[in-house]
C-alpha cells in the first residue's frame, strides 16, 4: 500500500517531528515499502481471534495507595535542559 | 585472565589468587587498548568500575561475597546506571546521566559485580547491525583479521562484539525482535532471551513494551545461567513482570538429555536459509541425537506473518514510548526554539536518527484515526495466532531448534540503506518475541570462517531446560570456545 505525501506530512505533525520536502520524498518510498510488508496481515483469517496484549494475558496489578517514593525533584531537575525555581522552562505559550 | 569465563573468574576471586581491584584494572587496561578496533563501548566508566571493585573486595573481606562479586562485565547502554551516562545509542540522550538504576543494574550492583562500561547498540534498539548508533558502528571481531569490516548484528551488537573479543566475559542485552540472539549468533557467543516478564524492564529504556525483554550474553551456557540467576525475578516497579519463583539456573545444567523431544519447524528451514547455513544447523541437531534426543518435524503455519505483525506492533508501541523525548525534562533540546511546537518538532527531528524517525512515523500512522483496527488490532490478533502455533508445538515436543539468522555476519553498509532488507534479518527470531517465549542462540559452526548460531526455543519459563540443553551441547562441541584471532 502506498502512502501519500499529505499523509506523511500529517503523521509527522502528529508525531511532532519536523520533516523537509526531501525527507518526505525518501519517507514516501521507505514507509511505502514497510506498509507493503505489513499488508500481508490482510491474508490472515482473524474473525474469531481475541487480540493479544500480554503474552501471558496478565492484567494490571493493583497496589495499596501508599506513599513510597521520596522527593527527588532536585535530582530530576538537575538533568533538565532548562529550569528555574523548581519549574521546567519552555518557550512562552500564552502571550 | 581475559580468556577466563565468569565461572572461572569467580573461582579465581574466591580463592584469593586475584583481587577485584586487580582484575578490574587488568580488564580496563585491555579494554582501553583494544576497543578502538571494534567500537563496542560507548562509555568506559573506569572510576565507577574501580570504586565497585573496591567495594567488591570489602564484600569478600566481610564474608558477603556472591558468585558475581568482583567479576567484570558490561551493560548494554539501554540499562539506566545511576551516575554513568546512558545514551541508548542516540544523540537524544548523548548527555543523559540517569539519577537512578534500572532494576537489572541494581541487582548486579548488589551481587558485587563490576560494570566496566556501557556497550554500543542500534539507536533505541531499532536495528539488526549496530550501524544506526549515533556513536558510530560496531565492528564484528570475526573477519577483521582478514581486513573485512562486518556487522556484529544488533541491536545488542556492542555487547556481542565485546564478549567475542574477550573484552568482558559477559554483558547484558535486550531482545525485542532478536536483538540478543542474532548478534550472539553473528559474533559466535551464547545469548539468552528469557520469557517475557521473567526479567524486570524497570529502568530499561523502552522500545516496544509488550516485546522488550532483558537477557544474557556470554561465552557459555553456564555463564548465561549465572547471569540469569542475578537478573530474573519479580519487580513491583514493572507492571508486566511475572511473580514466580526463580530456580538456580546452574543447578540443572548437567541433567542428561536422553529422551528430550526436539521439534524442527519446517517453516524455519526454508529457501531463506542458505544451504551452507542449513548444513551447520543440521550437524548441530545430529549432536543432540547422539546425546539421546529425538527429532521430529513440526509446523508453525502462521510464522510467515510474524514480521508483518511485528512491524505494526513494535513501531506503534515505540511511537508512544518515544513521545516522552520532548526536550523538556531531560535529553536533547534544539537551539533557540521560537515556540513550543518548534521546540518539540526540531528537538525530535535533530535528536533522533533516520530509522527511529521512520518507526515513529509508521507507528503513529498505524495508530491514527481510521487505521487502528486495520493495523494494530489486526496485528494483535495475528500475534495470538502465532502464539497458538507455539502452544500447539509444545504439546508434542520439549524444545524447538532452528537457525538464528538466514546468513552469517554481513558487510557493513550492505543492508542499512534498505529498511525492509534489514528487517528480514530477524525472520527466524521475531515470532518468539510475539509469543513471549524464551529462546537461546548457541554457537554451532562456521560458514566461510564466520560463526553460525543454533536457536533453541522453549515453552514459557523453560529457561533452565534451554540452558541445560545448551550446556550439554557445549560439553561435546567446542564452537563456543573458538575466538576471533
Amino acid at each position: 500500500m502506498s502512502i501519500s505525501r499529505e499523509d506523511i506530512e500529517k503523521v509527522a505533525v502528529l508525531a511532532r517531528i519536523k520533516v523537509d520536502d526531501e525527507q518526505v520524498s525518501a519517507l514516501e518510498k521507505d514507509l511505502g515499502n514497510i506498509l507493503d510488508l505489513v499488508d500481508q496481515l490482510g491474508a490472515a483469517d482473524t474473525d474469531s481471534v481475541e487480540p493479544m496484549a500480554h503474552p501471558l494475558d496478565a492484567v494490571q496489578r493493583l497496589r495499596p495507595d501508599e506513599v513510597t517514593e521520596t522527593d527527588q525533584r532536585a535530582a530530576f531537575q538537575a538533568i533538565a535542559p532548562a529550569t528555574e525555581d523548581g519549574l521546567y522552562l519552555v518557550p512562552r505559550v500564552i502571550e | 585472565m581475559h580468556n577466563k569465563s565468569v565461572a572461572e573468574l569467580s573461582r579465581e576471586l574466591e580463592s584469593g589468587k586475584v583481587s577485584s581491584v586487580e582484575l578490574a584494572q587488568q580488564f580496563l587496561d585491555r579494554l582501553k587498548h583494544e576497543d578502538g578496533k571494534y567500537n563496542s563501548f560507548i562509555t568506559i566508566s573506569e572510576d565507577h568500575a574501580l570504586a565497585e571493585a573496591k567495594h567488591a573486595d570489602e564484600m569478600r573481606a566481610t564474608g558477603k561475597a556472591t558468585p558475581w562479586t568482583g567479576v567484570p562485565f558490561a551493560h548494554k547502554d539501554i540499562f539506566c546506571t545511576n551516575g554513568v551516562r546512558t545514551t541508548c545509542g542516540s544523540k537524544m540522550l548523548e548527555n543523559f546521566v540517569p539519577p537512578y538504576d534500572a532494576t537489572v543494574t541494581e541487582k548486579f550492583r548488589q551481587a558485587g559485580a563490576v560494570c566496566l562500561g556501557k556497550t554500543n547498540m542500534d539507536e533505541f534498539a531499532m536495528g539488526s547491525s549496530t550501524e544506526s548508533s549515533y556513536f558510530g558502528a560496531t565492528t564484528n571481531p570475526w573477519g577483521l583479521s582478514s581486513g573485512e569490516k562486518r556487522v556484529p548484528g544488533g541491536s545488542s551488537g556492542g555487547s556481542a562484539a565485546a564478549v567475542a573479543a574477550r573484552l568482558v566475559p559477559a554483558a547484558t542485552g535486550t531482545d525485542t525482535g532478536g536483538s540478543i540472539r542474532q548478534p550472539a549468533a553473528l559474533c559466535g557467543i551464547t545469548g539468552l532471551k528469557p520469557t517475557y516478564g521473567r526479567v524486570s524492564r524497570y529502568g530499561m529504556i523502552a522500545f516496544a513494551s509488550s516485546l522488550d525483554q532483558g537477557g544474557a550474553m556470554a561465552r557459555s551456557a553456564e555463564d548465561a545461567a549465572m547471569m540469569l540467576n542475578v537478573m530474573a525475578g519479580f519487580d513491583p516497579k514493572d507492571s508486566t513482570c511475572i511473580d514466580r519463583d526463580v530456580p538456580d539456573y546452574t543447578a540443572t545444567l548437567n541433567e542428561p538429555l536422553k529422551g528430550m523431544k526436539i521439534g524442527l519447524p519446517k517453516e524455519y528451514f526454508s529457501e531463506q536459509l542458505s544451504a551452507a547455513m542449513e548444513e551447520q544447523v543440521r550437524n548441530a541437531i545430529r549432536e543432540y541425537e547422539k546425546l539421546g534426543a529425538t527429532v521430529k518435524e513440526v509446523s508453525l503455519p502462521n510464522a510467515k506473518l510474524a514480521i508483518a505483525a511485528y512491524y505494526v506492533i513494535a513501531p506503534a508501541e515505540a511511537s508512544a514510548n518515544l513521545s516522552r523525548f520532548d526536550g523538556v525534562r531531560y535529553g536533547y533540546r534544539c537551539d533557540d526554539p521560537k515556540d513550543l511546537m518548534d521546540m518539540y518538532t526540531r528537538t525530535r527531528a535533530e535528536g533522533f536518527g533516520g530509522e527511529v524517525k521512520r518507526r515513529i512515523l509508521v507507528g503513529t500512522y498505524a495508530l491514527s484515526a481510521g487505521y487502528f483496527d486495520a493495523y494494530y488490532l489486526k496485528a494483535q490478533k495475528v500475534r495470538r495466532l502465532i502464539q497458538q502455533d507455539f502452544i500447539n508445538a509444545f504439546k508434542e515436543v520439549d524444545v524447538l531448534m532452528s537457525p538464528v539468522s538466514p546468513s552469517p555476519a554481513f558487510a557493513q553498509g550492505e543492508k542499512n540503506t534498505d529498511p525492509v532488507s534489514m528487517y528480514l534479518e530477524d525472520v527466524f527470531t521475531i515470532a518468539i518475541n510475539l509469543a513471549g517465549i524464551p529462546a537461546m542462540s548457541v554457537p554451532a559452526g562456521f560458514v566461510d570462517g564466520l560463526p553460525v548460531g543454533l536457536q533453541i526455543i522453549g515453552d514459557y519459563f523453560s529457561e533452565a531446560r534451554l540452558l541445560n540443553a545448551a550446556h550439554q551441547f557445549q560439553q561435546v562441541t567446542d564452537w563456543h570456545q573458538r575466538d576471533p584471532k
